[in-house]
């Protein structure tokens, strides 16, 4: 009962992480129909802009704040004067659709080049501001410490925030008209190009967001995301890719296989549980788990 | 204020979509396009409001320069283009499309005066408005495409197609009704139309396209009566 509840609650700890990943290229993608593997690399340098500002500051919070404001100007950035040429640059041909996609692989690599030359190759890590020590109960530890009921209370909470952004301001209409139809939305008159921007320094701040929620429990890393954008993916892929809601069940549907299957059948399979229920998606519901028959025309 | 088309050239890839068109529309004026299906008249309007770039020629509204220009900025001057067909953002709800155009405008008091008179010519959109927008009928989203246009206060409506797809009693009502709000609030129109009849019945002046070439201009009275117009494009 005890393994149970504990696998539970990792599930949704872990879960939360993954959600802001897929959270993030969804918001990418939906805005600007590329998949950006780049997000790992920004999400990495917000983490070590974060780790930077905790060091010298003595504070996670402050770090916390460095890291998501440094994710967002990086994502931002990244649209306006990376992605925005390449849109200029490449209009047609066989190219147009795998260019950006390459452009952002690309810039993955360069951006991890950049972050070791600037720390090095070491392993670091950010001090939790609350215990990563798995909590008591009925005398026996479980693997769920007071750190983790902070990611999983941040992520709620973030969550809610860009539903409210979303569904309630002229900002998050905007949004979502630029993403379900930049032409409509061009025509009445709305920037979608600076829309488009906004979305992706959202998409960095969660990022950001990710790297200080994961590395406490984990280590720092120029490539240390990139397990994430792995999950994060998949997650999206889950929920449908176009789905702000199906990105976040999408992580929750990974968080609770993988670790009910390591907890009851074996360690070993965090990465086939996550590949199986990703080939499962593509064969049986390419569209998402949530995807009705009408779906979106693009 | 005037639109002055003159020389107008367009390439669509290898071909020359629009071929040396010129038009003028007066203020206040309602311009019809006709022609058959490819004959460029969708191309022609999208150079107008920015979606598509020309190849040679020039096209001012009130004397300055609209070619080339990104289509939101020439939204946000007046220029109102409900493109092909019945284009609403099919996810969001009535509410939210007619909102659009109402986001950047700073006079918030004028937008939900404008959204009421939009209510107000089209009742339907009232009764709809937390419905999402892909659940009306093509009727109920060209009424929607053209008040999401109209809350911008437009002074420049470029349309095209209304009356595609559209069954036939729909399409008198969505003509007659365009007329009407045109007179009232002074608009000037580019109506492009395969529904020549239709379009011409409600037009002040016609332009006839074919294969990217103007064949015809004159009143639209006169192309009414003209018997090689009746005979190729109104079908009698």
């Amino acid at each position: 009962m005890l393994e149970f509840f504990t696998a539970v609650l990792t599930s949704l700890s872990t879960g939360a992480i993954y959600a802001l990943m897929s959270t993030a290229l969804v918001l990418v993608w939906r805005s600007t129909r590329v998949i950006n593997f780049a997000q790992a690399g920004q999400a990495v340098l917000s983490t070590y802009i974060g780790y930077e500002v905790t060091t010298r500051s003595g504070s996670y919070w402050i770090g916390f704040i460095g890291a998501v404001l440094s994710g967002a100007i990086i994502g931002a950035g990244i649209d306006r004067f990376f992605m925005r040429p390449i849109f200029k640059r490449v209009k047609s041909g066989p190219i147009v659709m795998i260019a950006p996609v390459v452009a952002t692989l690309g810039l993955l690599g360069i951006i991890q080049a950049i972050v070791g030359f600037v720390w090095g190759l070491n392993y670091l890590t950010i001090a939790a501001p609350v215990s990563t020590e798995g909590l008591k109960v009925f005398g026996s530890v479980i693997a769920f410490s007071p750190f983790n009921l902070m990611v999983l209370i941040s992520v709620t909470l973030s969550m809610i925030l860009l539903t409210i952004l979303f569904q309630k301001t002229n900002l998050g209409l905007a949004l979502r008209a630029s993403a379900y139809s930049p032409e409509i939305a061009k025509l009445s008159g709305i920037k979608v190009e600076a829309i488009r921007t906004i979305g992706w320094a959202l998409a960095g701040a969660a990022g950001g967001l990710a790297g200080m929620l994961y590395v406490p429990g984990s280590y720092l890393y120029p490539n240390s995301m990139e397990v994430l954008l792995v999950f994060g993916f998949i997650a999206a892929v889950i929920g449908g890719l176009d789905s702000l809601f199906g990105a976040v069940a999408g992580a929750m549907i990974l968080g609770f296989a993988i670790n009910f299957s390591t907890t009851y059948i074996s360690y070993k399979l965090v990465f086939p549980t996550a590949f199986v229920i990703l080939i499962l998606v593509l064969l049986i519901k390419p569209g998402g788990v949530f995807s009705s028959k009408k779906g979106r025309k693009d | 204020m005037t639109l002055v088309v003159s020389n107008l050239t367009i390439d669509h890839g290898a071909i020359r979509a629009i071929n040396n068109v010129s038009f003028q529309v007066a203020t206040g004026q309602l311009t019809a396009i006709i022609g058959a299906n490819g004959a460029g008249k969708t191309t022609l309007l999208r150079s107008l409001s920015g979606l598509k770039e020309s190849k040679s020629g020039s096209a001012t509204w009130n004397g300055d320069s609209i070619l080339g220009r990104k289509s939101e900025d020439l939204a946000r001057s007046g220029i109102m283009h409900v493109s092909d067909g019945k284009s609403v953002i099919a996810e969001l709800t009535v509410k939210e499309n007619l909102a659009l155009t109402g986001l950047w405008r700073k006079d918030k008091k004028d937008v939900a005066k404008a959204t009421e008179e939009v209510i107000e010519l089209f009742p339907i959109l009232g009764e709809r408005l937390s419905q999402t927008s892909g659940s009306l009928s093509g009727g109920e989203r060209q009424m929607l495409a053209i008040g999401r246009a109209l809350i911008a206060r437009p002074k420049l409506l470029l349309l095209d197609e209304p009356s595609l797809g559209l069954a036939p009693l729909i399409v008198e009502q969505i003509f007659q009704t365009i007329k009407s709000f045109v007179a009232k609030m002074n608009l000037t129109v580019v109506l492009v139309e395969q529904n020549a009849m239709g379009a011409l019945k409600i037009a002040d002046e016609g332009v006839v396209l074919n294969l990217g070439t103007a064949v015809a201009s004159d009143s639209a009275k006169n192309l009414l009566n003209d018997p090689a117009v009746r005979a190729a494009y109104l079908g009698f």
